[in-house]
């Protein structure tokens, strides 16, 4: 491929009015028509294209109107932007809300001191009636400037029929000011004793409730802190290999095929393969994983990774809204926004609330009316006004998304991708979990572990010899062969007349010697004696290894035993699992003796052997119906069906080159900790959910009727309004603040 | 006093008429598509008639800086849509089967109803 041809420009367009699936080959017809585009596939669900080739963003965009629809370029700026004018749109409301809360409160504070210093704030003489007429004035403009959004909202939901927190506060100040207007303007209409004004109830309750939204603006900031960090790890540029030369560009102009140069301490800008160089890579960031990785020539390497300590060059692979981290980004925000089922009772509550506690507040007005102490019409006043006050439908409607958000968010940090909420809802209550075998529990990747010589050859002697044959070939034995002696260091030697013989091995010349490499049949066909090694090579077998035989002019030199081992931690995220009072069960393909001492090993005492990989739903079936919820872990690969079959599919993934689109949670890195973590962070939000759910229903439950009097025959006490307003502004608050609680949370140290 | 409570059993009456019982006006979609803005606690239009099996796409305004807005949640369809104060942002919709699919804020204050019914 030369370097014109590698040049590929990936980019996406976000496509309008596509409604049916059957747009999608016009559209991905209409763009592969445009001289210079390779490639136009499109993604229905997102109503996105991807399509690459030289061509330009204005070709696209035409012949995409010209098939009927409507088209725009994306960037991957897009996520970042949006969240920096969500924050500046945030400040502007939040100094918004501060300055009216001043406002409010610079008349609220000083009248409400002067109604403890003086007592009741009565109109009796002329002095007074013209004195609380100026302030009735003056609390209009407060009302005006500071509490002009609630008036608003609250007419416009009324005239669309609806009702919201608007509704109730502007009605609980409305009423307070408006009784307080007639006591000061035709004080004969109302008894004497209820000659009260209640000016600084309205100011201070505008104020109080201005205050509480300003904390709660940037408590809520807070909680998306966990996707502010994922969009900070992206880079902002790169440098790329252009003309021969080394030049910065900003990271939106990255092509996939360029080169791309990484120094040490730098952030690796996009998705790619290293083609030269030598390096580690922190991926903690991502995958949680703490060590760093190395790599090397052929590896692959993740966008918003730091690279520690090499210099290497890379071939871009995903550029743009295609790269992990793009896809992370977009997935994490989903999620978070999604609702789990818990909160369901709470909306239905909230549908219903406002008019409720209207209807409460009549009732409340009335019962003090009929049945009150003089004055009757003051307590009446009092008391439906604490009631539209202090109830508080934001802190039921908040208790569930807010947890969500900081809970998926945590979980993000942590390397652990969950859907949506009711994936984090589901994963909460898994009683029993299924591991994969392959990839899950080991490493998924074969390695030799023996080397058994026959006669006078050292060790690595003869693996250089079957390393250098097993070069050409793509076989994971093969692979895992090649891996071990370059791990060594061992000089590989150039193969000649290499045949791969299917089912059996490989042969072909190193150095002028004839090597037959592969299993017992092989060496049988090929007339090598073996029988004294026999016995070694079942015992091997028996401990789930892979014996092969290697042969040098037609004489045995070695056998050499390859198996899967077991990730280094997965015995202790297992036990883990064990200890929240998890069932665990592993699954596979192997034969029982394999599967036993693979169980053994890591502690499992139930296990599901020679499973075919269609039967593997089969198996999640059997445990839910013994009443089970289940979790079912694979790599996603051939587990697919099981995966959706489970309760709660949880994919794992080695690196971040995942199948983030397929299970209801993925995992970054290949430790079964993730699972774990998984399992307790959703656990936690659940927790937190409940925890604010139930504050919130508490709240109102017994904020609503102490508001309306219900205490007064006891105790001879009824809630000022003022109290009920700063104890509404604070109630919504306290969810937030009770959610970003979860931010602290830690999965417990492995 | 016979008065009073009359009036306040009235207002009761009312409250339960006009916030639950009554159906108000609602918009028709227009070539499949509407634009709803939100500002000052509502969704305007909140009521909107969409035909039955025709794809819909909604044009969300968002002129209230309030961080209840900030977000439009359509529980039945499992979407859940951020909205960008002072810009518009399109949701597409599949073809809907008839029935009535309520759109909210997160917190259920912000309140809209999608009424899809069969073309006549």
């Amino acid at each position: 491929m030369n370097k014109q041809e590698s040049r590929i420009a990936s980019r996406e367009l976000l496509i309008e009015g596509a409604g049916c699936a059957s747009c999608v080959g016009k559209i991905e017809t209409a763009l592969q028509q445009v001289p210079g585009v390779e490639r136009a596939s499109m993604n229905f669900a997102q109503r996105t294209v991807n399509v690459s080739g030289e061509v330009s963003d204005q070709a696209l965009v035409e012949a995409v109107e010209a098939a009927g629809y409507g088209a725009r370029v994306t960037s991957s700026k897009d996520n970042g932007d949006l969240l920096s004018e969500k924050e500046k749109a945030d400040e502007a409301y939040y100094k918004r809300l501060m300055r009216e809360m001043m406002v409010a409160l610079g008349l609220g504070v000083p009248l409400m001191l002067y109604s403890l210093v003086v007592g009741e704030m009565t109109v009796t003489t002329t002095f007074e009636r013209v004195a609380w007429l100026v302030v009735g004035l003056l609390t209009l403009g407060v009302m005006l400037f500071a509490g002009r959004h609630f008036y608003i909202g609250a007419w416009k939901s009324f005239i669309n029929h609806s009702a919201n927190m608007d509704t109730l506060i502007a009605l609980g100040t409305g009423t307070a000011w408006l009784y307080s207007m007639v006591v000061v303007l035709a004080p004969e209409a109302v008894p004497l004793m209820a000659r009260h004004v209640y000016f600084e109830a309205t100011a201070m309750i505008i104020g109080l409730i201005n205050l509480g939204l300003a904390l709660e603006i940037r408590a809520r900031g807070r909680t998306s802190e966990a996707i502010k960090r994922l969009i900070g790890l992206q880079a902002k540029t790169a440098r790329v290999e252009r003309d021969d030369q080394e030049v910065d560009i900003p990271i939106e102009e990255v092509l996939e095929g360029d080169r791309v140069r990484v120094r040490p301490g730098e952030k690796i800008p996009v998705d790619g393969v290293v083609v030269e160089g030598h390096s580690t890579v922190d991926e903690s960031m991502l995958t949680g994983e703490p060590m760093p990785v190395e790599k090397a020539e052929g590896d692959t390497l993740v966008g918003g990774t730091i690279n520690k300590s090499g210099s290497v060059l890379f071939r871009a692979t995903r550029v743009g809204k295609d790269t992990a981290l793009a896809r992370i980004i977009s997935m994490v925000k989903q999620a978070q926004n999604s609702k789990p089922p818990i909160g369901r009772l709470a909306d239905v509550i909230s549908a219903y609330f406002v008019p409720a506690i209207m209807i409460i507040a009549v009732i409340s007005a009335l019962a003090w009316l009929n049945f009150g102490p003089e004055p009757a019409i003051a307590f009446a006043i009092v008391s439906a006004t604490t009631v539209l006050i202090i109830a508080c439908p934001c802190a039921l409607g908040l208790a569930t998304p807010m947890s969500v958000m900081v809970g998926v968010g945590k979980a993000a940090e942590a390397g652990v991708l969950i859907r949506n909420g009711e994936a984090l809802q589901s994963a909460s209550k898994i009683t029993a979990m299924i591991l994969d075998k392959t990839g899950t529990i080991t490493e998924g990747a074969p390695q030799v572990t023996d080397i058994l010589v026959v006669g006078e050859r050292s060790e690595s002697d003869v693996l250089a010899l079957a390393a250098s044959l097993e070069q050409g070939s793509e076989h994971p034995l093969a692979v895992s062969i090649v891996e071990s002696a370059k791990k060594q260091g061992l000089e590989l030697g150039k193969a000649e007349g290499f045949n791969a013989i299917a089912g059996h091995g490989v042969e072909g010349n190193v150095d002028g010697q004839a090597l037959l490499f592969g299993n017992e049949k092989l060496m049988r066909d090929r007339d090598v004696t073996i029988d004294a090694q026999i016995g070694q090579a079942q015992a091997m077998a028996a401990k789930a290894q892979t014996p092969m035989y290697l042969a040098v002019n037609g004489r045995l030199v070695a056998l050499i035993a390859v198996s899967d081992p077991i990730k280094q931690d997965s015995v202790a995220a297992i036990k883990r699992l064990q200890k929240d009072g998890i069932r665990v069960v592993m699954l596979t393909g192997d034969n029982r003796d394999t599967a036993k001492a693979v169980a053994e090993q890591v502690g499992i005492k139930e296990f599901f052997a020679e499973v075919l990989p269609e039967q593997k739903s089969d198996k999640v079936a059997e445990l839910q119906q013994q009443g089970e919820t289940v979790g079912m872990t694979g790599d996603g690969i051939n587990d697919a069906p099981a995966l959706a079959l489970a309760n709660v599919g949880f994919a794992i993934g080695t690196g971040t080159d995942v199948a983030i689109e397929s299970a209801d949670v993925t995992l970054m890195r290949g430790s079964l900790h993730g699972l774990a973590d998984a399992i307790a962070i959703s656990r936690a939000t659940l927790r937190n959910i409940r925890q604010n759910l139930f504050g919130a229903f508490i709240y109102n439950a017994a904020g609503v009727p102490v508001a309306a009097g219900l205490l007064y025959p006891f105790f001879g006490m009824l809630l000022s309004p003022v109290i009920a307003g700063a104890a509404m502004a604070f109630s919504s608050l306290t969810v937030v603040t009770n959610a970003n609680r979860l931010r602290l949370f830690k999965p417990q140290e492995h | 006093m016979i008065i009073i409570n009359l009036l306040g059993l009235l207002l009761i009456g009312l409250i339960v008429w006009w916030f639950w019982l009554y159906k108000g006006p609602t918009a028709n979609l227009e070539s499949g598509e509407i634009t709803i803005n939100v500002d000052d606690g509502v969704y305007q239009p909140s009521h909107i008639r969409v035909p039955a099996g025709q794809s819909t796409r909604l044009n969300f305004v968002r002129r209230d800086p309030s961080p209840c807005a900030s977000v439009v949640v359509f529980e039945d369809f499992d979407v859940s849509e951020e909205l960008p104060l002072g810009k518009s942002k399109t949701l597409e919709l599949e073809p809907m089967k008839p029935g009535r699919y309520p759109f909210t804020c997160q917190m259920q204050m912000y309140r809209g109803e999608l009424i899809v019914e069969e073309k006549s």
